[in-house]
C-alpha cells in the first residue's frame, strides 16, 4: 500500500518518560508556562484518571497526592522527535516530517524486504518502541487517511483502499482540525463524527466555511490527495538532559551518561552508522561564595553558567554504549569537572561502521573497542604521553621519536602482506641485532681520558676501567634552534673491579664487563651515559 | 545407580558451565604449546622456541644479551603480522634499535612505565584484553629485591591468565622470579665482545674501531614445554619434546650484530 503514518499519542509526556524512565509507571502531569504561573499542558491517561485536568495550576495538582509532577522540556521533545525520525529512516528513505507527534513515510518498495504492511506497520512500531516512544501506526493509500486513522485509532490500523471513509467515519470531527472557530460551527449543525461531515453536500458546505469546508468535506471522506514533502536527514545526533538537583558524583553521573549513550546509540543503529567520536558538554552548578556578586543596591545576579567540555576520539566507529560509557568514565574520572552537573549535552559525530573481514590467514589481533578500553586504563595509569607506538622522526638527533596513537590496522595487513613477509624472510637469514637499552635521563658521569681516549669511568660511585673504545663518533645539529646538540658518542667496554661493585655484583645484576655508549656533551661540557648494549 | 547419578551430576555441571569453559571434564595437557620462533636459529635449536599461552622468562646481568633476544623475537612477531604490546618497566626500550632490529614499530603498544607497580598492572590489563601475539615485559632495570618482593600468587594469576590464549608472556629479568609459573625458563651470558676496525684509516686514528657485536651464552634452566607430535623436526632434536621437566640440560650460543644506522 501506500502510506504508513507513525504518531506518538501525548508526545509530551513521552518525551520526558523517555529521559527518566522511572516516570513511566504511575500518573504524570506536565507543567509549562512562564514561572510562577505554571500550569499543566499535558498529562498521561493515568493522571486524566485521577482527576487532572489541563489548564491546572501547580498548587492544585500538588493536592493529588499520587501524581507525579514534571516540567515540559523542550530539550527532551526535540530529542525524542530527533529519535523519531532516525526510526522512520531505518524502514523508508522516503519519509515526511508532518509535525513533532508524526511521521509518514512512503512504503513504495518496502513489501521485498518487510513483506505486508501489516508486518511493516508491526516493524514500525518495535523500532520507535527500541527508541523509548509508543507509537500508533497506521497505512492506507492516501496520506491524509494514514494520518487521521493514526491519530484516531490505537496500535496499528491497516485501512484498504475503498473502506477509507467508511473506516474513518467513527472518528469525530477534532481529528481533522485544531481551528477552535471551525469546531465550534460545526459543532452547532450538530455534526460530531466524520461520517456526518462527510455526508453534508460540499457546495452547501463551501458557502458556509469557504475553502476550509471543501478540504475538510474531501479529508471526511478519505480522497484528498498530496505529495509527500520529504525530510532531509540530519547528519547531527544529540541527546540533552536538564536536571532538576545537579550531580557531583562519578557513580549517578554514569547512569545519566548510559542513557544518553544508549539513547544516540539506538538512533546511530536506527540509521545504519556508528560513533566516531563523541562530545559532552557540562552546564555547571554555580557556587554561591565564587559567582554571585553582590551589586551596590543589594541586587544579586545570576552569572553566565560554567561549562565543562570533554570530547571522546575513537581509533574505529564503534556502536556498544557500555565501550563508550567506560571510555567516557576514565575521562572523566582523569579530568572531573570542578562543580555540580544541572545540564548534560551529548553529541555523535556519525560514521560508517567498522567492517570487520578478517581472512583465514590473517593473525588475529586485539578487538579494537576491548583495546581502545584498555589504552584508556593504561593511560591513566602512566599517563597519556607514556601510551602508544613509536614513530621515528628523520633527524641525526638521539632518542628522535614521537608517541602516537596506536591503532590496530586490520587494512594494513591485507596491503602490506607481501612486505611483511619478505621482512620475515630477511629477517630469519640475516644475523641477531645487537640490543640497546637507552637510560632516560641520561646519566651524569666523570671520565678520565688517556691519550685521547677514555680510560676511566666514574658513575654511581663506582669506577670502570675501560678496556676498549670505539669512537669518538661526532654529531652535531639544530644549531640554528635554541635546542642545538652537539655530542661524541664513544662505544667502551668498561670493566667493573669486583671489590666495588659489592653485593650488587654477587646479586649477578653487574658484570665484570660491559659494553656501554657515553656521550660527551660539548655545548654543557659534560659527560653522560646513554645506555649500555644488552 | 551410583553411575547415572553420576553422569547426572556431571552433566548438570557441564550444564552450568557451559559458556564459561568448553569442556570442564575433558583432559588437557597444560605442557603441549604451540612453539614460534624466536628469530634466532641457535635458540629455536635449544628450546624448539616460544610457547603460545605460557610464561618465558629470560635471565641474566646486564649487557648479556636479553634485550637482543627480546627485539628478535619482537621482529619475529610483528613480522608474522601479529600485534605485540611491550611493558617497559624503567623505559629503556630504544625504539631506533628496534625498528633497526626488524620490529614494525607501528604494530608494537610501548607502555613506558616508572616502576614494577605500574609494569605488572599494565601486564594484567593487556593479557585481560586479549589478541596480542606476545606480551613483552622488562623487569631488566629494577632491582632484584624489588622483583622478589612481588607475591607468588601474581605469578600464578599471570599464567593463569595466559593460558589457553594465543600470547606469548615473555619477562625479561635479572633473575628467575616466577618460579614453577614459568613454562620455560632461559639463562643468558655475555661472552666476548667483537670490535674490527672500521677501514685501513685506523692507522690514521687508533680508535677508528668497530663495536661490531658480541656473543651470547644461553642456558635452558626450566623446560616444561612438550612439543606436538606435528612440531617435531630434525632441527629441533636439542629440544628433547618428551622430557617433561628440565633442569640445566642445554647451552647454545649465538652472536649478536651491532646496527650501525643510527650514525
Amino acid at each position: 500500500m501506500g502510506f504508513a503514518c507513525v504518531y506518538i499519542a501525548d508526545f509530551l509526556v513521552q518525551a520526558v518518560v523517555r529521559g527518566q524512565r522511572a516516570l513511566r509507571e504511575g500518573p504524570l502531569a506536565l507543567l509549562g508556562g512562564a514561572p510562577p504561573l505554571w500550569s499543566v499542558v499535558a498529562a498521561n491517561p493515568a493522571a486524566f484518571e485521577a482527576g487532572i485536568q489541563l489548564g491546572m495550576t501547580k498548587a492544585q495538582v500538588a493536592q493529588f497526592g499520587n501524581v507525579q509532577i514534571c516540567m515540559r522540556s523542550e530539550v527532551q521533545e526535540k530529542a525524542a522527535h530527533a529519535a523519531l525520525l532516525d526510526a522512520a529512516w531505518s524502514v523508508s528513505p522516503r519519509v515526511e516530517d508532518a509535525a513533532l507527534d508524526t511521521i509518514v513515510l512512503d512504503l513504495q518498495g518496502l513489501a521485498s524486504l518487510f513483506g505486508s504492511d501489516e508486518n511493516i506497520a508491526r516493524e514500525l512500531a518495535q523500532r520507535v518502541a527500541a527508541i523509548g516512544l509508543a507509537a500508533r501506526v497506521a497505512v492506507a493509500e492516501n496520506i491524509e487517511v494514514a494520518i487521521h486513522a493514526a491519530r484516531g485509532f490505537t496500535g496499528i490500523t491497516i485501512i484498504p483502499p475503498g473502506e477509507e471513509r467508511q473506516r474513518l467515519g467513527a472518528l469525530p470531527v477534532g481529528v481533522l482540525t485544531t481551528e477552535v472557530e471551525t469546531l465550534e460551527i460545526v459543532e452547532r449543525w450538530g455534526v460530531e463524527t466524520l461520517q456526518a461531515l462527510a455526508a453534508l453536500p460540499v457546495l452547501q458546505l463551501s458557502e458556509r466555511l469557504g475553502q476550509e469546508g471543501v478540504r475538510l468535506s474531501e479529508l471526511a471522506r478519505g480522497v484528498r490527495q498530496r505529495s509527500l514533502v520529504l525530510a532531509q536527514a540530519s547528519s547531527r545526533f544529540a541527546e540533552e538532559m536538564e536536571l532538576d538537583d545537579a550531580v557531583e558524583e562519578l557513580e549517578p553521573l554514569s547512569f545519566l551518561l548510559g542513557r544518553l549513550l544508549d539513547q544516540l546509540c539506538a538512533r546511530l543503529e536506527a540509521r545504519a552508522l556508528a560513533v566516531r567520536a563523541v562530545r559532552i558538554r557540562f552546564e555547571l552548578q554555580p557556587s554561591f561564595e565564587k559567582d554571585f556578586q553582590t551589586l551596590k543596591e543589594d541586587v544579586r545576579t545570576k552569572p553566565s553558567a560554567k561549562q565543562y567540555e570533554k570530547m571522546l576520539t575513537l581509533p574505529v566507529p564503534m556502536r556498544n554504549g557500555k565501550t563508550l560509557l567506560k571510555l567516557l568514565r576514565l575521562q572523566l574520572q582523569s579530568n572531573p569537572p570542578a562543580a555540580p552537573i544541572q545540564k548534560i549535552y551529548m553529541t555523535a559525530d556519525a560514521a560508517a561502521p567498522r567492517v570487520a573481514q578478517n581472512g583465514l590467514f590473517v593473525p588475529c589481533g586485539p578487538d579494537p573497542e576491548k583495546l581502545e578500553v584498555t589504552i584508556a586504563r593504561l593511560g591513566k595509569l602512566v599517563g597519556e604521553g607514556n601510551l602508544g607506538c613509536a614513530e621515528l622522526v628523520d633527524s641525526h638527533r638521539p632518542e628522535s621519536f614521537r608517541m602516537k596513537r596506536f591503532v590496530v590496522a586490520n587494512e594494513q595487513n591485507k596491503r602490506r602482506g607481501k612486505c611483511e613477509s619478505k621482512l620475515k624472510e630477511t629477517s630469519k637469514s640475516r644475523a641477531t641485532m645487537t640490543g640497546f637499552r637507552v637510560m632516560r635521563p641520561a646519566q651524569a658521569v666523570r671520565v678520565e681520558m688517556r691519550e685521547e681516549q677514555p680510560a676511566r669511568v666514574y658513575w654511581r660511585g663506582m669506577r670502570g676501567e675501560v678496556v676498549a673504545a670505539s669512537g669518538p663518533w661526532r654529531s652535531s645539529g639544530d644549531w640554528w634552534q635554541e635546542d642545538a646538540w652537539h655530542q661524541h658518542e664513544w662505544d667502551l667496554a668498561i670493566a667493573f673491579p669486583a671489590a666495588q661493585k659489592g653485593n650488587a655484583q654477587k646479586r649477578g645484576e653487574w658484570p665484570e664487563q660491559g659494553l656501554y655508549r657515553i656521550y660527551y656533551d660539548e655545548l654543557r661540557q659534560e659527560w653522560f651515559l646513554r645506555g649500555m648494549y644488552d | 545407580m551410583a553411575a547415572s547419578s553420576l553422569a547426572t551430576l556431571r552433566s548438570k555441571i557441564e550444564a552450568d558451565l557451559r559458556g564459561r569453559v568448553a569442556s570442564p571434564f575433558a583432559y588437557r595437557d597444560r605442557n603441549t604449546f604451540e612453539l614460534v620462533s624466536t628469530g634466532i636459529p641457535e635458540m629455536d635449536a635449544l628450546v624448539g622456541g616460544l610457547p603460545r599461552g605460557a610464561m618465558t622468562e629470560i635471565c641474566g646481568a646486564a649487557c648479556s644479551g636479553r634485550t637482543s633476544l627480546l627485539l628478535s623475537a619482537l621482529a619475529s612477531r610483528t613480522a608474522d603480522g601479529e600485534v605485540c604490546a611491550l611493558v617497559d618497566a624503567r623505559d629503556s626500550f630504544d625504539p631506533l634499535t628496534g625498528n633497526a632490529a626488524g620490529i614494525a614499530l607501528e604494530k608494537l603498544l610501548w607502555v613506558r612505565c616508572q616502576n614494577i607497580d605500574q609494569a605488572l598492572r599494565a601486564m594484567d590489563l593487556l593479557i585481560q584484553a586479549g589478541g596480542f601475539g606476545m606480551v613483552a615485559v622488562d623487569l631488566s632495570d629494577v632491582p632484584t629485591r624489588t622483583v622478589r618482593q612481588v607475591p607468588l600468587n601474581a605469578w600464578f594469576r599471570f599464567r593463569r591468565a595466559v593460558e589457553d590464549t594465543p600470547t606469548i608472556l615473555l619477562m625479561i629479568e635479572q633473575e628467575s622470579n616466577a618460579k614453577t609459573c614459568a613454562s620455560l625458563v632461559l639463562r643468558l651470558e655475555m661472552g666476548e665482545a667483537r670490535w674490527a676496525a672500521a677501514s685501513e684509516s685506523s692507522n690514521f686514528y687508533p680508535f677508528a674501531k668497530l663495536l661490531r657485536g658480541f656473543s651470547v651464552r644461553s642456558d635452558l634452566v626450566r623446560s616444561r614445554i612438550q612439543v606436538p607430535e606435528q612440531q617435531v623436526i630434525d632441527i629441533r632434536v636439542r629440544a628433547q619434546p618428551k622430557t617433561v621437566v628440565q633442569q640445566s640440560t642445554g647451552r647454545e650460543m649465538f652472536a649478536t650484530e651491532t646496527i650501525w644506522r643510527s650514525r
